[in-house]
Parts: C-alpha cells; structure tokens; sequence
C-alpha cells in the first residue's frame, strides 16, 4: 500500500546498523569471560578429584587437597548467614510493611546503598577496628563472620524487599479486615507467600559470602594452619583466600594446583548462582498473581 | 447491640496487640541496623586512623608526594598520590572498556532482544558479575599475564592494561543490569508513542529510551566508578603492585585498596605504618561514599522529573 521511501530505506539501514553493533557488543562483553572459564575447566580439571576435595595440602602447600580451606569457608559463611538472615530479614520487613515514606526511609536506603559501596577492604579495616581489636574476639572465624556478614547484608535485606514487595496489597487488606493485627498478617499472609523469593535472596548471598576474601583476609582466615576449626574462636583457612595464597605466596606451587583450587572456587559460586536464578524462573513461571 | 459496650471491649491489648508491638520494635531495630553499621564502619576505622592524621600526618606531603615507604626506618615517607594514580590509571582504563560496551549491551538485551535470547542474555551477565574477584585476580595473573607479555612484547605483563582490562570485564555484568534496570524503567506507552509516529526501534530508542533513562544510566556508572574504586583482590593480583606514577599502560602500578590488603597483615597495631592504612581506608570510605550518594541522587532526579 505504502510504498517504502528512501528515507524509511535509510532509518532501517542506521537500525540494522545499530543492531548489530550493540549485539556484537554484547558478545563482547560474554565471550572473552566465557573463554576464561573454558581455559579454568581445562587447566583445573586436570587436579580435581574426590582426593583433592578432602585431604589437607601437603609439602607446604605445594601438594595434597583443600580440604582445610573448603571445611573454613563453610564455617565462615554459614556463621555470617546467622547473623545477616535475621537482621536482614527484620529490615526488609521493617522497609516493606511498616516504614512511611519519608526522608527517615530514605536514608536508611541510602546506608544499605553505601553500605554495599564500601570497598571490600574497608569492611575489612572495620573488621579489624571493630571485632577483632574492640570488641576482643581475635582473629577468628566469628570476627570475619561478623565483618561478611555486615558486608553482605545489604544483598539479603533487598531480596527479601523485592519479594514482600511482590505480594499484593488485596492480600493485606483483606487479612487486617478480618481484624488480624500487623504482624499476624506479615507471619500467616505476606511471610508465607514471599518465602521462595527470600530463600533466593539467601542463596545468593551464600554465593557473595564464599568468594570474599579481603575482608576475612585480616579478620579471621589465615594462609596455613594444620588445625581443623573447632569453635567459632578458632582460625581458619578459607578457599578464596587459598587460591591468593596458593597463586602467589607460596613458591613452587605446581602449574595447575591454583586452577583447580579457582575452578571449585568458581564452580561453588556459580552453582548457587544457577540455583538462585532458577528458582526465580520457577516462581516467576508459578505466580498466580 | 453496640449500645452496652464498654471502653474494654474496645480495648485490643491483649497478647496479639502486644505481640505486634514487639515484632514492630524488632524489626525497627532491623531496619535501622545499616545505617548503625555504616556510622559504626566510620567511627571505627576513623578510631584507628585518628592517630595518625593529628600526630603524624602532613596533609600536603600525604596527597602530594609520590613516595609511600612506611617501612623506611630513619625516615619514613607516607605519600599516597603515585597510589591515587594507581588507583585513577586503573578504573579510568577499565571504564574506558566497560562503559560502552556495558551501554551497549544493556540497549541490545533490553531493547533489541527478545524472548528465550534476552532471558539467556540476562541470566549470562548475572553469572558473569558473580565470579569473585580473587579469581579474577588469578585470571589476570596467570591468563592475562603471559598473553601480555607475548602480544606486546614488553617485559611485565602485570600492568595498568592488565589490570585495566580485568577490572572492565568485572565491572561490565554489573553495569549492564543496573543500566538495563534504567531502561527498563522507561514506561514502554513512550516508546508505543513514538513507534505509533512511525519511528524505527533506533530511533525510539536514540530520541525517546535514551533521553528518558539519562539520569539512571548515569547512575550505572557512577555505581560502576564506585566498584572499580574500591575493588580489592583483582587489582592487588594483577597490576605488578609497585609504587609508580604511570607513564604508559605497560607500566606497573599499585592501588590504593591493594596497599592496605597487601600491608596490613605486616604492622604493629597502632604503629603510624597501621594508622596511615586506616588513614588511607578513610579515604577511601569517604570517596565511595560520596559517590554512591551522587548516584542515589541522580537516580532519584529522575523518579521525581
């Protein structure tokens, strides 16, 4: 019917144009990572084993597992889940259910912003000043717990946000007129519906929590120790900071003992990553409302 | 009926109300905790720091002089600005990459792809901005490193364009979800309106998405600047980690967040060595601070506009 001028001939070449330079752009961005990643699996692979996993390394280092490290990180990550699930949890719901907006509100979100803007290694200075010299713990897995855990508070407090935001107002409103009070309504309504979301939210913060290592650098976790942790006061090794110490404190490290130690370390973290992702997809796919 | 009720049919408090109450004060104490935890994070390294900055420190030699060798004896020299330069050489690289590559594919998966494309795209860069940055590190040290030295023929490949480069791979995935949140944001009736004018998705995008997501876009780099700034383990791994002010991007460098990792662990509690390294946390603190607080409020211009 209408005939294409030059100019419509014209604006479609510069979108086309447009298109693609924007899509190589992307490629860009993905492809040199996902080469990155191919050449970890192909180094580290190599090292890998059930062996690897659980056994101590040996010969200073330059030999045996990661078995210390792995063991370390799992205690670091789930003390500082401990206490950022709860605390986080409670200030999404306070921020959600029952702050006004208003300029109070808003610089509560301006701190959780900040607070997540903080390089990595003046959480860990905070760490230092505050849990291992102040308040005398030491250094020790609950003092860098506590530091991962105020670091990685803010990832909790704006998952769990998102997905009590993400329940309908009705289901609210028709709750508190049935005279339910508040806090019935957030426990029996809003909690129950938004649960997945916040467990999404946790997971993800596992993932955060396990490839820090500036801020347990000084604060708890240490290059070597022989000694399992027993308590929350001990020491501990932990994999990120292995995998700085394994590639470059410790001489005649073999070529690919510190990509296998990276290849666990990445795998650890994307896993959780995936299982966060697609546990939103479900729910999203699920939502009934 | 409602003519006989007393004031204590009225009255709620009973265990529920009282209940209510509590869980509101919980989780107030909850809500308040970042920002007690973000003035608790000033107040501490300013405690260790303190010392330093009134007794020791000379404002002008501390931002001026290139020399930072805290460990000298007789005399020891606490200039930060070949490490400023550290610092600046490096983001100002890796944003010279992320920046537009980052724009570029936040337009592409938010405005150009579609359906499964999009979805996979997404899931991708989330992945991406997940991998920590102490493996970033080692990819500089032991990928980029050699692959360095070989392409450019230089003697050192732990550099301002190594670490340059890590950095900008690292801070991209984060960058492109924030500026693609931007243009998502962008109510889709303004780009129905213009394509009801006739207009091409580029020129939807160019005049109407481009304009109107400005000031969160600015905000994903301004949140980007912030990330490089402060990012720790990646840079102290991959820029040779010595105390220089750059004249080419082949030469080494070191950061002001990898000065404090890598020093720390070697000081006295309390020595002017300790105090200068918080002094330099200060610093950075106050840095990141002031930019998050620019970008929130960038953001925010535009909600309100």
């Amino acid at each position: 019917m209408f005939a294409e001028t030059a100019l419509n001939a014209s604006n479609r070449r510069v979108q086309r144009l447009f298109r693609i330079l924007f899509m190589l752009m992307t490629g860009l961005l993905v492809l040199p990572v996902l080469l990155i990643l191919t050449m970890l699996v192909y180094k580290g692979g190599s090292v890998l084993s059930i062996d690897f996993l659980f056994t101590a390394p040996t010969h200073g280092m330059t030999a045996g597992g990661i078995f210390p490290a792995l063991l370390g990180t799992v205690w670091l990550v789930g003390v500082a889940l401990l206490v950022s699930v709860p605390i986080g949890v409670a200030a999404a719901i306070y921020l959600s259910e029952y702050a006004a907006d208003n300029w109070f509100t808003r610089v509560i979100n301006l701190a959780i912003i900040n607070l997540a803007g903080v390089p990595s290694i003046v959480h860990a200075l905070f760490g230092v000043g505050a849990f291992v010299i102040f308040f005398g713990f030491g250094t020790s897995i609950l003092a860098a717990s506590l530091t991962l855990a105020i670091m990685t508070l803010p990832v909790v407090i704006v998952a769990t946000r998102e997905s009590l935001q993400a329940v309908p107002m009705a289901f609210r409103e028709a709750c508190w007129n049935m005279g339910a009070t508040r806090w019935q309504t957030i426990r029996r309504v809003v909690l129950p519906n938004a649960i997945s979301g916040i467990l999404t939210g946790i997971i993800l913060e596992v993932s955060r929590t396990t490839g820090e290592t500036a801020p347990i650098m000084f604060t708890g976790a240490v290059f070597f120790t022989p000694l399992l942790p027993q308590s929350i006061f001990d020491q501990t090794m932990a994999l990120s900071l292995h995998l700085f110490v394994v590639a470059t404190q410790v001489p005649g490290v073999p070529d690919n003992l510190p990509y296998g130690v990276a290849l666990v370390l990445i795998a650890m973290v994307l896993l959780m990553n995936s299982i966060s992702i697609a546990f939103r997809v479900y729910l999203r796919a699920r939502k009934k409302w | 009926m409602g003519t006989n009720n007393t004031a204590s049919d009225f009255d709620r408090r009973n265990a529920d109300w009282y209940m209510d109450k509590l869980v509101q004060m919980l989780v107030f104490i909850g809500g308040i905790s970042a920002i007690v935890f973000i003035v608790g994070i000033f107040i501490f390294i300013t405690k260790e720091g303190i010392g330093f900055i009134v007794n020791t420190m000379d404002v002008k030699e501390f931002f001026l002089s290139p020399y930072w060798e805290p460990s000298d004896e007789d005399a020891p020299e606490y200039g930060i600005l070949a490490l400023i330069a550290g610092t600046a050489s490096v983001t100002g690289l890796a944003l010279l990459v992320s920046i537009p590559f980052s724009l570029g594919a936040a337009i592409y998966i938010g405005e150009f792809a579609t359906g499964k494309v999009r979805e996979s795209l997404k899931v991708l860069v989330e992945l991406l901005a997940a991998i920590p940055s102490v493996v970033w590190g080692f990819i500089g040290l032991t990928i980029m490193n050699p692959l360095i030295i070989e392409l450019f023929d230089v003697p050192v490949g732990l550099n301002v364009l190594n670490a340059g480069i890590i950095l900008g791979l690292m801070t991209a995935p984060i960058m492109t979800s924030i500026a693609e949140d931007a243009l998502k944001a962008v109510p889709d009736r303004y780009r129905e309106a213009a394509e009801a004018m006739g207009a091409t998705r580029w020129q939807v995008i160019y005049k109407v998405v481009l304009p109107a997501a400005k000031n969160g876009l600015l905000g994903a780099v301004l949140l980007g600047i912030g990330r490089g700034f402060g990012e720790t383990m990646a840079v102290l791994m991959a820029t040779g980690h010595a105390v220089n002010i750059p004249h080419s991007i082949f030469d080494s460098v070191r950061a002001l967040t990898a000065t404090i990792a890598a020093e720390l662990g070697e000081t006295a509690v309390g020595s002017d060595h300790y105090q200068a390294l918080f002094t330099i946390g200060i610093f950075l603190f106050l840095i990141t601070f002031v930019i998050n607080l620019s970008a929130d409020l960038i953001v925010r211009g535009i909600r309100r506009g």
